[in-house]
């Protein structure tokens, strides 16, 4: 039951809260401002909030200079695709582990989530050689590759501790009345998977979107996703905290809005199941 | 219940993840295993020799090495003090009754799903530059001198750039967890008369702690390879004052070309995370258990 709680107190948590939170997402409300700034608004000192001239050009610039949509379509093929591949892989070894358990399975499952403490350093120098000599260097495919292996684990992880939901029952009765494998799959576990499947896209999506240490090392520029082309205003010339505000803004974008989406999926995703 | 044939199915399901896995984990590894005892460097390809345990006694006797594992070391544990304190504090905030709050935990959450390129480049661009930056504007404005963020505690500004985008990892589960603890016990402890800190400590502590060591545990997995950050804002310096391990591996490998060298150091890079894992994995052990 819920205890009565005084008004006086509730506005006093309010006013705590909403200052503190507001001071943790300034950095990004700061830069979706300036990025509608002119170049010398968004240095002038003292720094304008909200009364200055706004403008579109710094989105126009960082299209026509840098070509934005070719590292964004860069980084949409390399986030669906890993997470989608990764998908078709780690569907049939949740649903194994699921409903077929055997003593094994959580030996096997921990060993997978032991391959995410492999530093990646300790394969950088190979990948990085065989894909230069290969030519998978800067090349999106190389990428949705190794992308869709760092990721394997925790998409495995994520749809085993979304399917072990599922009752095991509906399955041995659908057996019992002669269902093949095939459809056992199709008619009854896809319909009531379809959630936690979704939900396991959605948090890939946005861990590969970020991913940066791959993503800077294997790409220069033709298969380079935003992490990238981000990176690449580390180096500047003249002036240009607009039209880095402009591109960074267009990068986070489309994930902060997913993400916002995800927050429960989050938590269980990242957790491994351990906190849900 | 399973029979031999729904095992065999299994085992089938589960082999591509099990062998790509293995391969992703094998092949690298005996391939770093196998440069680091090379003489091997791109620029002088096809001059390639057995070098013996020369790589390993040139990367650990290096004094960068030892500043690289202290930048390391000091880099992980100071984002990981910072992010679960303040995430505490923060589950604790959140969990109290205010208006607003679905758009407040938004809020709170957004710097998570912020790119690691940009959340460099914006901190040190827009708020840590010591001409143009925010907090130059704000020492001037009170009549101090502005700091040079990165170029005077650049260590520092690093920990704070990336604890301020792990911190709303660290609150989110906690407050997971703390929404789990349950109403009744702490109404029943409060009637006996126990205070705010006393329920903190005996209560509402205990009940997190298993939020608390999954939090430890996977930040620490990638705390201990920050590349992005160092990467973008400092390159590692000035000098080597903010390189950790993974960036000075990078260096050796992709700026220097030394594939010996750099291989050693990632083999002394896996060794190190799994001695962190291994204590890890034993210090939870217990408590991810249930």
């Amino acid at each position: 039951m819920a205890r009565k709680v005084s008004t006086a107190r509730k506005l006093t948590f309010t006013a705590i809260a909403w200052v503190i939170a507001l001071l943790i997402f300034f950095p990004i409300l700061w830069t979706i401002l300036t990025s509608f700034k002119t170049e010398a608004e968004a240095v002038a000192s003292p720094p304008s909030f909200v009364f200055f001239d706004w403008t579109l050009e710094n989105y126009a610039e960082v299209q026509a200079r840098s070509d934005y949509f070719k590292h964004f379509s860069n980084s949409v093929v390399i986030s669906l695709g890993s997470t989608l591949f990764g998908l078709l892989i780690a569907i049939p070894a949740a649903w194994a582990m699921a409903f077929s358990p055997t003593k094994k399975t959580k030996d096997v499952l921990m060993w997978m989530l032991s391959t995410k403490m492999m530093p990646p350093v300790g394969a950088l120098i190979p990948v990085y050689l065989i894909f230069r000599d290969t030519g998978f260097l800067d090349s999106r495919s190389g990428l949705v590759f190794v992308l869709m292996l760092i990721n394997l684990p925790i998409i495995v992880w994520m749809l085993y501790t979304y399917f072990r939901e599922i009752p095991g029952e509906i399955l041995e009765a659908a057996r019992m009345d002669g269902a093949s494998l095939a459809k056992e799959i199709t008619h009854i576990l896809a319909p009531m998977a379809v959630p936690g499947i979704a939900s396991t896209v959605l948090l890939n999506i946005i861990l590969a979107w970020n991913e940066a240490f791959w993503t800077l090392n294997l790409t220069a520029s033709k298969a380079a996703p935003l992490t990238t082309f981000i990176a690449s205003y580390s180096s500047p010339e003249g002036l240009f905290y607009a039209k880095l505000s402009a591109a960074s803004t267009m990068a986070i974008a489309p994930v902060l809005i997913l993400g916002w989406f995800s927050q429960k999926q989050l938590v269980r995703g990242l957790t491994f199941g351990a906190v849900k | 219940m399973a029979t031999l044939h729904t095992r065999s199915h299994a085992r089938l399901m589960m082999a591509p993840s099990v062998l790509l896995l293995l391969g992703w984990m094998i092949v690298p590894l005996a391939m770093t295993i196998y440069f680091s005892f090379l003489r091997y460097n791109l620029l002088m390809p096809g001059m390639e020799e057995y070098a013996g345990l020369m790589n390993y006694r040139f990367f650990l006797t290096d004094p960068a090495f030892f500043t690289a594992l202290a930048n390391t070391l000091i880099l992980t544990g100071g984002v990981l003090l910072i992010t679960v304190i303040g995430g505490i504090l923060m589950a604790l905030l959140l969990d109290q009754p205010m208006f607003g709050q679905g758009i407040v935990r938004i809020l709170v959450i957004a710097p998570f799903f912020v790119m690691p390129t940009v959340s460099a480049l914006v901190w040190k661009n827009m708020f840590m530059n010591p001409v143009n930056g925010l907090f130059a504007a704000l020492a001037k404005s009170v009549g101090l001198a502005p700091l040079d963020w990165l170029a005077e505690v650049p260590l520092l500004s690093i920990i704070l750039i990336v604890a301020w985008q792990w911190l709303p990892f660290a609150t989110l589960i906690l407050l997971t967890a703390l929404q789990s603890l349950d109403e009744e016990q702490k109404e029943a402890a409060e009637m006996d008369g126990a205070g705010f800190f006393s329920r903190f400590i005996y209560i509402v502590l205990p009940h997190m702690a298993r939020a608390i060591t999954v939090v430890i545990l996977i930040q620490t997995i990638f705390l201990l390879s920050v590349f992005a950050e160092i990467l973008v804002t400092t390159n590692g310096g000035p000098g080597i004052q903010t390189t950790n391990i993974t960036y000075l591996v990078y260096a050796q490998a992709l700026l220097q070309f030394d594939i010996g060298g750099a291989s050693a150091g990632g083999i002394v890079a896996v060794v190190l995370a799994n001695i962190v894992a291994f204590f890890l994995m034993r210090m939870i052990g217990k408590n991810l258990e249930a």
